[in-house]
């Protein structure tokens, strides 16, 4: 009798704390209100936004825009107008292969995701290569942008993102001139991302880009959004933003930059190379091999939008391509 | 030779089960739906779900001829109609989410984007054959096309095949070096695949020649039954 006691007994290491137990309960709870409301706020108010956003942006014609500005506190549209999602939205909505391939499951299983003590290593061919720590990190001059994310799956958000240039990273550790691309990988720990643990993906996830794209203004570390610190499903602690190309090339919970000569291996180019080229672009003109990139849905809208070209960012970004066959070069 | 047999107006709980799985996706998506637990991208959300759902009863309606074999329940083979009816169903819901919800009945794109895209050209060409095999799925036309209405409805084959493939197709992934968000429709494949095999003549004919053998078997040893454990 007393043997098989002892034999159900659990560890004391493994018992929840009751009131963490609980205050994971009322977030669910909180979670569930929230995202009901958004969705009605979302069908109710939405709609004719939505169509008059799609005279707003014929499709293909990137007009004129104000440049992105650096500070974008307090403001609740990005330059074109565009509301922003809420931090509902931005975290329960992810696509994050190192914790779910489902983009609501990313949320609840990097719930626990550890951030601190965290360092990224950069290297490769610069004249400085450093370690810093995350906290070191908070010396490059933070900036509020609001930029508009589209997915390689017609989905997009507007988000108020926190961060640093990468250009000023870069400008510390001073890249060689035999430098010609930036090459970024994620963490790998599959104690913490059991994603990783997927043989179907080449882990870890790797992304790349051109040493001009790199330095180019809009390119940005981000450190957080909503003015909080980087939530986890959102790539915590800190994350690319490139926003003139797809989601995915967004790389998330960075820890190594290496400068190189060759154009880096990257995680969804390695997969499927003529479907996720290393340019990836916002294109509405260029196809994804087997869906159409020339409409997005918005979340929290219910009418597609014609996607714009570079996103939006045309007047910023083109000159990067002059001369190159976007069709190509994909 | 046809198989209809007399109805006899009785219940079953197969019966039943299919019909309460019949209706349970469309409960769930409803319920869901009012009680916000849609993703923030509810159309997507909505458009995938029953899409999946109707490839889920197709296959199972495949599954009815080789699991009487397996089993040699025949009632089986009775469910198969309603189950090809309820993956008809999420099917054509699916592809009104698409045209009205997700595309706002616009045509014009709708047709480029259907002619165009192999996933959506694979894909309304299973459409294409499940009508008519939907439409012919009463009585009257079973009595009244005889031997065509079986020829007409070997075409389930290269619906579900190609159902399955427009799944897989619209997957970010690749299929054929098998990487990538790919495993689900993989794995359906494989079970498509077995569901294929087992329908093999002769693998049949041993399946059910094997089961009647542990059919007289059990029949030599009626004690057996009988004998309750201590």
């Amino acid at each position: 009798m007393e043997r098989k006691l002892k034999h159900v007994e659990i560890p004391s290491s493994e018992i929840t704390p009751y009131n963490l137990y609980l205050s994971r309960r009322d977030f669910l709870k909180t979670a569930g209100i929230v995202s009901a409301t958004a969705f009605l706020t979302a069908c109710g108010l939405n709609l004719p936004s939505t169509t008059a956003s799609g005279t707003a942006f014929p499709t293909g014609t990137p007009t004129q825009s104000p440049p992105v500005p650096d500070s974008g506190q307090g403001q609740t549209t990005d330059e074109l107008g565009n509301p922003l999602n809420t931090l509902d939205q931005i975290t329960n909505y992810n696509n994050y292969y190192e914790f779910s391939t489902g983009k609501e499951g990313v949320n609840p299983l990097s719930k626990d995701f550890k951030t601190t003590p965290w360092a990224v290593e950069v290297g490769g061919l610069v004249q400085n290569p450093k370690t810093y720590a995350l906290e070191d990190l908070f010396k490059f001059e933070q900036k509020e942008r609001i930029y508009r994310l589209r997915c390689v799956e017609a989905w997009s958000m507007v988000i108020p993102w926190t961060g640093f240039q990468l250009s000023d990273l870069l400008d510390e550790v001073q890249p060689m001139t035999s430098a010609k691309y930036v090459h970024f990988i994620t963490l790998m720990d599959r104690a913490q991302m059991p994603g990783e643990g997927n043989p179907l993906y080449p882990w870890p996830y790797s992304e790349g880009l051109r040493l001009d794209e790199a330095m180019q203004r809009l390119t940005i570390i981000a450190t957080g959004l909503y003015g909080q610190p980087l939530p986890n499903p959102d790539g915590a602690p800190l994350r690319l933003v490139v926003p003139w190309k797809y989601g995915f090339k967004s790389i998330k919970a960075i820890v190594k930059i290496e400068l190189t000569e060759t154009q880096p291996e990257t995680m969804w180019n390695d997969i499927s190379p003529n479907e996720y080229g290393f340019y990836s672009n916002v294109n509405p003109n260029v196809d994804h091999p087997r869906w159409s990139q020339a409409t997005e849905r918005r979340i929290g809208e219910l009418s597609r939008r014609p996607t714009l070209m570079f996103n939006g960012y045309n007047d910023e970004v083109a000159s990067l391509y002059t001369g190159m066959d976007l069709r190509a070069d994909y | 030779m046809p198989t209809i047999s007399l109805p006899k107006p009785r219940i079953t709980w197969l019966q039943v089960t299919t019909h309460i799985l019949g209706w349970l996706p469309l409960a769930w998506i409803l319920f869901d739906y009012f009680t916000g637990r849609l993703s923030v991208n509810p159309i997507q959300d909505i458009e995938q779900r029953l899409g999946r759902i109707g490839v889920y009863f197709l296959i199972g309606t495949l599954a009815c001829t080789p699991l009487s074999t397996l089993f040699g329940w025949r009632e089986f083979l009775k469910r198969r109609r309603a189950l090809g009816l309820y993956s008809f169903l999420h099917v054509s819901l699916h592809v009104m989410v698409f045209v009205d919800l997700d595309y706002g009945f616009n045509l014009s794109q709708v047709y480029a984007l259907v002619t165009e895209k192999l996933y959506l050209v694979v894909g309304t060409i299973a459409l294409l054959i499940l009508i008519p095999l939907a439409v012919t799925s009463f009585d009257y036309f079973i009595h009244r096309m005889g031997r065509n209405w079986k020829r007409l409805h070997w075409l389930i084959y290269p619906a579900a095949i190609l159902s399955l493939l427009h799944y897989a197709l619209a997957q970010k992934g690749d299929l054929f070096t098998l990487r990538g968000n790919i495993l689900k429709p993989f794995l359906l494949g494989i079970l498509l695949i077995l569901l294929f095999i087992l329908r093999i003549p002769s693998l049949r004919r041993w399946l059910s020649g094997f089961r009647s053998k542990l059919t007289v078997r059990t029949h030599h040893l009626p004690q057996a039954h009988k004998i309750t454990p201590g």
